[in-house]
């Protein structure tokens, strides 16, 4: 078997597993915990409260006016990397074949040069998160393992895929490989750390949101 | 370190304890906003005391570092992985003695942080979860933790010179309005902040004259009068139930529909949206902040206001009756019944600053130099609006700020939305 067949064949098949399995767990493990109920009366209905939650998930998207100046530069570099990524893995024709491959549906994608400007940017805007984690007190006091090795590993894909779709420094099936490899760690490492909030980040602002006004609160 | 150990037990077992208890009872919805964090330090922006040091440790989702860690390590998903390979260490007794800084020193329980997080983590809500762990690791500060013992004792957090029953009757004589008292079968059971009979006694004429007014029968009770629960600022659980509890049996006992709980931010907090929970079940009685009562009668037409002269005028508001209590626009329709000339400050409404006497910090010694740094703050954003005039419906908030004023010799004391409702009632019937 060659390096390309076990990256797509075998490698594939655990990674995804442990993800399955790994990402299950991480939110079943919630359900064990203590399930408390409010007593107190709610100010709102449960229609409107729910409604104000699911609200808060567009809402927290970008922040309240009172923040804009001290955060707002910080949070759109968060989404505009966030978005990079997502066009490229979501809109790149080699991309949607595999993902065709493996879900047996296909989309329209972008012309490969703009896909190629957009992973460029994406990568350059996701330095700037490191060279900020690192510089900013208050992230570099906030990080971990997990914040360095999450960044680490999807900036493997991101430079993976850039040298395949260039064809720098191998043969192409063996870059393919390469980053094909690099996707099964990221999904082998997914569950295990922050790379979950992808799963929390919606049901974390709905959630949240909807107890604050159940209160009455603003969220 | 003037804290209060737990009796015949060292201080590491202590932790130890505090912490598998934090773990233990953290709870789906803690755990899951523990585990949601991203690390990507936006709250610090939210926090006064960040934003007045530049301070990285007073950023808001660190003030429960340890927490998260105890619980990584005690009860997450992978708990025994992190166990197994010491990805998390346990939390020593020195590292928890730190955070008591951060927990109860340098941090208002204001809420501001959690509408600021894009995980939407409801920052404040697991600080006080961690407050709780504090008090039971023995690392309440010890103005929190006697105060609270006090009156959970006794039903007042200290020793008053005279019985509050004694000093109500002498300031309904003091301000001739009728103080109704120790009665039964009534719709109202009125409570009263201690700050306000020892500080404020306008405030509590102010009470009794807008209830007799509005011809509302109701009375306070001596054997549940006093509406701070100092169980809540120090973090005892238990205490904070039995503190409460005090004011629940009595309002059962007189029969009240309502309990009003009269212008102190963390007793609505604390009996509106925790009180329940802690006795069980749902209380059988309404609760209501005052503003929230008076606005209700101004929207019926049973309450009547004339025209306040207060010249430009600006609001605090507390946060607790605010931000994380829903009483954001009462006020303002008190006020703007008023004629008011209401202007706001830059950051208003449930974006309000904490004053920075909140959380129980006001009472804390040592905190006071932190606490002084950080109002400046707000006390430029009041200077900015030009105002003479300066309101809020917040003993704590008024402590808060007349302490600043003796501090900063600033030109201005903050004055009770109450007492200028009660300056400016007019028969319903008048003018009609
Ligand atoms: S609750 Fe208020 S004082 Fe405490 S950390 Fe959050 S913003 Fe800061
Ligand atoms: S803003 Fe929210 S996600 Fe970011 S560090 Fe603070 S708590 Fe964590």
């Amino acid at each position: 078997m060659d390096l390309l067949s076990f990256a797509r064949g075998p490698a594939l098949k655990v990674a995804l597993a442990v993800f399955c399995a790994g990402v299950v767990w991480r939110i079943a493990a919630f359900a064990l915990l203590r399930i408390r109920r409010d007593l107190n009366r709610p100010r709102n209905s449960l229609f409107k409260y729910l409604g104000a939650g699911l609200y808060t998930i567009g809402t927290r998207s970008w922040p309240h006016p009172e923040f804009i100046r001290r955060t707002g530069a910080g949070e759109a570099l968060g989404y505009s990397y966030h978005m990079g990524l997502f066009v490229v893995v979501l809109l790149f024709a080699p991309h949607i074949a595999f993902l065709g491959s493996l879900f047996g549906i296909t989309w329209p994608g972008l012309p490969n040069s703009v896909i190629t400007v957009i992973a460029v940017i994406s990568l350059t805007l996701f330095l700037a998160v490191l060279f900020r984690r690192v510089t900013s007190p208050v992230i570099r006091m906030l990080s971990n393992f997990d914040d360095y090795f999450s960044w680490f590993i999807t900036m493997l894909v991101m430079v993976t895929g850039l040298a395949a779709t260039a064809q720098i420094g191998a043969r192409y099936s063996t870059l393919v490989a390469v980053h094909i490899l690099s996707v099964d760690v990221l999904l082998l490492w997914f569950p295990f750390g922050k790379l979950m909030h992808a799963f929390y980040i919606f049901p974390s602002r709905a959630i949240n949101g909807a107890i604050l006004a159940r209160k009455g609160a603003a969220s | 370190m003037s804290d209060v150990a737990v009796e015949g037990l060292p201080a590491q077992a202590r932790v130890a304890g505090a912490m598998q208890g934090f773990s233990r009872e953290i709870g789906a919805l803690s755990a899951f906003r523990l585990e949601s964090c991203i690390h990507c330090g936006i709250c610090a922006d939210a926090c006064h005391y960040y934003v007045a040091t530049e301070d990285p440790q007073y950023t808001p989702i660190w003030k429960v570092e340890p927490f998260k860690q105890a619980y990584k390590r005690e009860a997450s998903a992978f708990a025994p992985l992190f166990r197994l390979f010491g990805f998390k260490r346990a939390v020593s007794a020195e590292q928890l003695e730190h955070w008591q800084h951060l927990l109860f020193d340098s941090c208002n329980l204001c809420g501001r942080c959690s509408l600021i997080c894009p995980m939407g983590i409801d920052v404040a809500a697991l600080i006080e979860q961690a407050r709780h762990a504090m008090f039971d690791a023995g690392l309440a500060p010890k103005e929190l933790y006697d105060k609270a013992a006090h009156q959970r004792a006794t039903g007042q957090p200290e020793a008053s010179a005279e019985p509050y029953r004694d000093q109500l009757i002498a300031i309904g004589v003091r301000f001739d309005v009728r103080i109704p008292l120790d009665e039964s079968d009534v719709d109202v059971m009125l409570c009263i902040p201690r700050t306000d009979i020892d500080h404020y006694p306008g405030a509590v004429a102010a009470l009794a004259r807008v209830m007799s007014h509005l011809g509302v029968s109701c009375t306070f009770r001596s054997d549940g009068l006093i509406a701070e629960n100092y169980g809540y600022y120090a973090g005892g659980r238990e205490w904070q139930r039995d503190i409460s509890l005090r004011l629940i049996d009595t309002a059962i006992a007189c029969k009240a529909k309502t309990l009003i709980v009269p212008e102190c931010g963390h007793a609505y907090a604390a009996l509106r949206w925790e009180a329940a929970d802690l006795y069980g079940k749902p209380l059988p009685f309404k609760v209501l902040a005052v503003t929230e009562f008076l606005a209700q009668e101004l929207g019926a037409g049973r309450l009547r206001l004339g025209n306040a002269t207060t010249g430009p005028t600006t609001f605090q508001d507390p946060c607790q009756l605010s931000r994380t209590g829903g009483v954001t626009e009462a006020p303002r329709a008190l006020m703007k019944a008023m004629g008011v000339d209401l202007q706001e400050m830059r950051n208003n409404g449930s974006f309000s600053y904490c004053c920075g006497g909140g959380g129980g910090v006001v009472d804390i010694e040592r905190a006071a130099p932190l606490r002084y740094r950080t109002m400046e703050i707000k006390l430029r954003e009041i200077d900015d609006t030009g105002a003479n005039t300066f309101l809020t419906t917040c003993s704590d908030c008024r402590r808060t700020f007349d302490d600043a004023q003796r501090h900063f010799s600033w030109d201005k004391s903050p004055e009770s939305l109450l007492e200028l409702v009660a300056k400016n009632l007019i028969d319903a019937g008048a003018g009609r």
